[in-house]
């Protein structure tokens, strides 16, 4: 059968799940006794265990069965967790990521799990007897779950009952209906499963109503079970009469029927059980096995749909044909100066900038899924590196476009990668300097005007200005001479400068022979920038600066000859009119003096060999300062046409690294300029 | 392609002139055929590259045919028109000097190009086609669209 249309589900849930597995095994690594965050597991793993093997992963379904075992026995106090465990626990988790990021790719899951099942069996094995004192001693406490045997658990009535499902049923078991548990066997030989089946549940629904089926209707549709279902059933009528109807249908070889039990639940405070679903330890045994990631979601809190991102992106193309529209419509309504359709033209702008503002907000996803996986990242590298490390992550709820987003994941990781292999010094180290033998890492987001900003800040050894300038002057970054006049601050940006790496000892940590510079080409790529501050003894600060969105922006458009260009807001200090007898020359370099700075002029015509449209030259130059952090220059142009909001457009797969463009946007006119990548013009 | 000859025996192809030449491309990658309209030069990209149109909203290069195979250049006339093709994930824009059939040629008139049709080299090219009177050059457009040259370019001039 096409398992494609749920691939995406299963591989978005899969995820979530595993994500929520890693970062209770942290919590539980702190507090190991924490009943309640073992079920958590055990629930994800559950779930995820069911997932897999009705999309046919066999092998993460078995290594998931594995964990799952153990987990058991840890959460009815079977077992204790140990670090070793624990570390098994972590590499099954990893393997089964593993697994998933293979499925995501197009790849069918498979992979060698025999070491940790292996492993995972041991435990279940070798500690199971060792502890059955600690077990008899747990069974006191609670029967109830000793009841529930793992190795039964197929035979059992094992219904997985969500809240809405439980409440349901207590309605009608308090309106006198009878709530009965069917399991259907069909008969062996039985061609059109399907069909039997859709046969017993017509009966069924003429008799009552059915709350619940394992596997689920659609599976059953779809064939997608062996010999056997499940159903939980609503009835008024008594179990002979539908045990009848069932049996009356062919090709059915046994109806197992059992009335459910439904008291635990009824003894507790009934205001509390849709409530607490965390609590469902206390639920009705026969329930307790798994909730529904999803219905747990629900409960937990604010309503949110999910939307394909495909979807997102093709609101934001739909809407980015608006804003030119809204463009060609502005500049038609100023041309005809009509007030009246200037006054509508204006008002369709207004609410079309609030669109603007509510689509890219949509867009806006919290860095918290980037920052989720560092935690557990943090916790092996410190084990492979026997550093102690404790990461803080601070305003994890900071919101960033989805394409950002993408991009991030892969500069932070090596960042925080180099702040604990560079900077936080070893244990022994620390406590010579009289430092907690702790280290700690921040991992701080914040927004800030149009930007957002994400701060990696140790409190290690900080950068070691010698060294750092004995390495660049050894790889000839920079000379011995240059290097004697330079400030604290341009030592430090030298860590970024390409081929550049202070590890006395390549690791594959934070070595692989890349450096910062990679995180630094990336995240100018994106359209920000990186910067480091460093007091020695103390710490070390990276900051990176991140533009809110990437698909629209601010830009001033120039006309330069017969041609158009957008240059970014965001790179534009101010717009100026020069004479031409202002123009100086310095090392023939045209400069100008702007508020007291030289500042280099960079003719656009000349750089872009715009051809000559033998207009007059007049005696005045319009210049636009840019900027590149510290550094400035004035692109000098034409004339300016207006500042204009614009849709950032790629110039496809065939034109790749054009010089000093990064890319194009579709004008009110309908013709394309290209927009101007400043950072390539300064030097 | 022998499979093909045994199904189907013929292939369609969207015919175009260039100099004084027929030449041919699948009709299967070919999105759209659209008169000249205004092109953005992008600065410092090959000669052969005319620049970027707006087509329906996607900013989509367009490439000069006669400069990309060195051929004589002429003026932009009425009939000139611009082939948009897909080739894998690329989509690119060729200019012609005019398009105006779609026809059947059966497979087996199809022949191994000589070293130099109309000028165009033999790796451009995917085969000749002899038809009653007429002779159909097809492109390979793979190797007409092949960015290297463009990064090789590229390296010379960055």
């Amino acid at each position: 059968m096409d398992m494609n249309q749920y691939l995406d589900m299963f591989i978005e849930e899969s995820k979530e799940h595993l994500q929520a597995i890693n970062e209770n095994l942290l919590i539980l690594e702190n507090d190991p006794a924490n009943i309640q965050i073992v079920n958590e597991i055990f629930r994800s793993a559950h779930t995820l265990k069911g997932m897999s093997a009705t999309m046919g992963f066999e092998d993460m379904a078995s290594l998931t069965h594995e964990a799952e075992n153990v987990l058991d026995l840890i959460r009815n106090n079977k077992l204790t967790i140990n670090s070793d465990i624990m570390d098994v626990i972590f590499q099954s988790v990893d393997l089964i990521e593993g697994m998933v990021i293979h499925i995501t790719e197009g790849g069918d899951g498979s992979a060698d799990v025999s070491d940790p099942v292996r492993k995972l069996r041991a435990i279940v094995a070798g500690d199971f007897t060792a502890q059955q004192e600690v077990a008899a001693a747990a069974s006191v406490a609670e029967p109830e779950v000793q009841a529930a045997s793992v190795g039964n658990e197929a035979a059992k009535p094992d219904l997985d009952l969500d809240d809405y499902a439980q409440t349901v049923l207590k309605q009608s078991k308090d309106s006198g209906n009878n709530l009965l548990w069917i399991k259907v066997i069909l008969n062996e030989n039985c061609l059109l499963k399907a069909a039997r089946a859709y046969m017993v549940f017509d009966q069924l629904e003429s008799l009552g109503e059915v709350i619940k089926t394992t596997p689920a209707v659609q599976e059953i549709e779809n064939e997608r079970f062996d010999l056997s279902f499940e159903v939980v059933f609503v009835t008024m009528h008594p179990i002979e009469k539908v045990r009848t109807a069932i049996q009356n249908i062919s090709e059915i070889q046994e109806v197992q029927i059992d009335t459910i039990d439904l008291k635990a639940p009824q003894a507790e405070p009934p205001a509390v059980q849709p409530e607490a679903p965390a609590s469902n330890a206390a639920a009705p045994k026969k329930a307790e096995t798994a909730q529904p990631a999803a219905t747990r979601k629900v409960a937990a809190g604010g309503k949110t749909i999910r939307v394909d991102i495909e979807r997102l992106d093709i609101l934001m193309n739909l809407f980015s044909e608006l804003v030119i529209d809204r463009g060609r419509l502005e500049q038609l309504a100023r041309e005809i100066g009509k007030s009246e359709l200037q006054e509508t033209v204006e008002h369709m702008s207004r609410i079309s900038g609030d669109l603007q503002n509510i689509i890219l907000t949509m867009r806006m996803v919290p860095v918290e899924q980037v920052f989720n996986r560092f935690p557990r990242m943090i916790r092996d590298l410190a084990k492979d590196l026997n550093k102690k490390v404790n990461l803080e992550i601070f305003g994890a709820e900071t919101e960033l476009d989805r394409t950002v987003i993408d991009e991030i994941g892969d500069p932070l990781v090596h960042l925080l990668r180099n702040s604990l292999d560079h900077g936080i010094e070893s244990v022994t180290d620390r406590r010579n300097a009289g430092k907690p033998e702790e280290g700690t890492i921040e991992l701080r987001a914040f927004h800030s005007g149009n930007h957002v900003f994400i701060e990696v800040k140790d409190d290690g050894a900080g950068i070691n200005k010698e060294k750092v300038l004995k390495k660049a002057i050894e790889r000839g970054i920079v000379s011995q001479a240059a290097a004697e006049t330079m400030t604290d601050k341009q030592i430090h940006e030298l860590l970024f400068a390409s081929g550049f790496s202070t590890a006395d000892v390549i690791s594959d940590i934070s070595g692989r022979g890349v450096g910062l510079d990679v995180v630094k080409s990336k995240i100018v790529a994106l359209g920000g920038s990186v910067s480091v501050d460093s007091v020695r003894g103390k710490g070390t600060t990276f900051l990176v600066q991140l533009p809110l969105t990437l698909s629209i922006i601010s830009a001033m458009l120039v006309q330069v000859k017969n041609e158009k260009y957008a240059v970014p807001l965001s790179s534009i200090i101010e717009t100026a009119v020069f004479k031409k007898d202002q123009i100086m020359m310095a090392h023939r370099q045209k400069v100008i003096d702007f508020r007291g700075r030289v500042v280099p002029l960079v003719s656009l015509e000349e750089i872009f060999q715009v051809p000559s449209n033998q207009a007059e030259t007049d005696d005045e130059v319009a210049v636009v300062i840019v900027r590149k952090g510290e550094k400035m220059a004035g692109l000098v142009v034409d004339s300016f046409i207006g500042q204009q909001e614009i849709v950032l457009k790629s110039l496809g797969k065939y034109l790749v690294n054009v010089f000093a463009i990064s890319g194009a946007t579709i004008l009110g006119d309908g013709q394309v300029a290209l927009i101007i990548d400043c950072n390539a013009l300064i030097k | 392609m022998l499979e093909q000859k045994a199904i189907v025996g013929e292939v369609k192809v969207i015919v175009f002139r260039l100099q004084d030449e027929e030449y041919g491309v699948e009709v299967q990658q070919v999105k759209a055929i659209e008169k000249l309209e205004h092109i953005t030069r992008v600065p410092r990209t090959p000669k052969f590259v005319k620049g970027v149109i707006n087509l329906r909203g996607v900013v989509t290069p367009i490439i000069d045919l006669r400069k990309r195979f060195e051929l004589e250049e002429s003026e932009y006339s009425d009939s000139t028109r611009t082939i948009i093709v897909a080739v894998g994930d690329l989509e690119v824009g060729l200019i012609v000097d005019a398009a105006n059939d779609v026809i059947d040629i059966p497979v087996d008139a199809i022949e191994p190009p000589p070293e130099v049709v109309g000028g165009v080299e033999a790796a451009y090219l995917r085969g000749v086609a002899k038809l009653d009177n007429r002779l159909l050059i097809l492109l390979n457009l793979d190797k007409v669209l092949s960015t290297e040259e463009i990064n090789q370019l590229d390296a010379l001039e960055g």
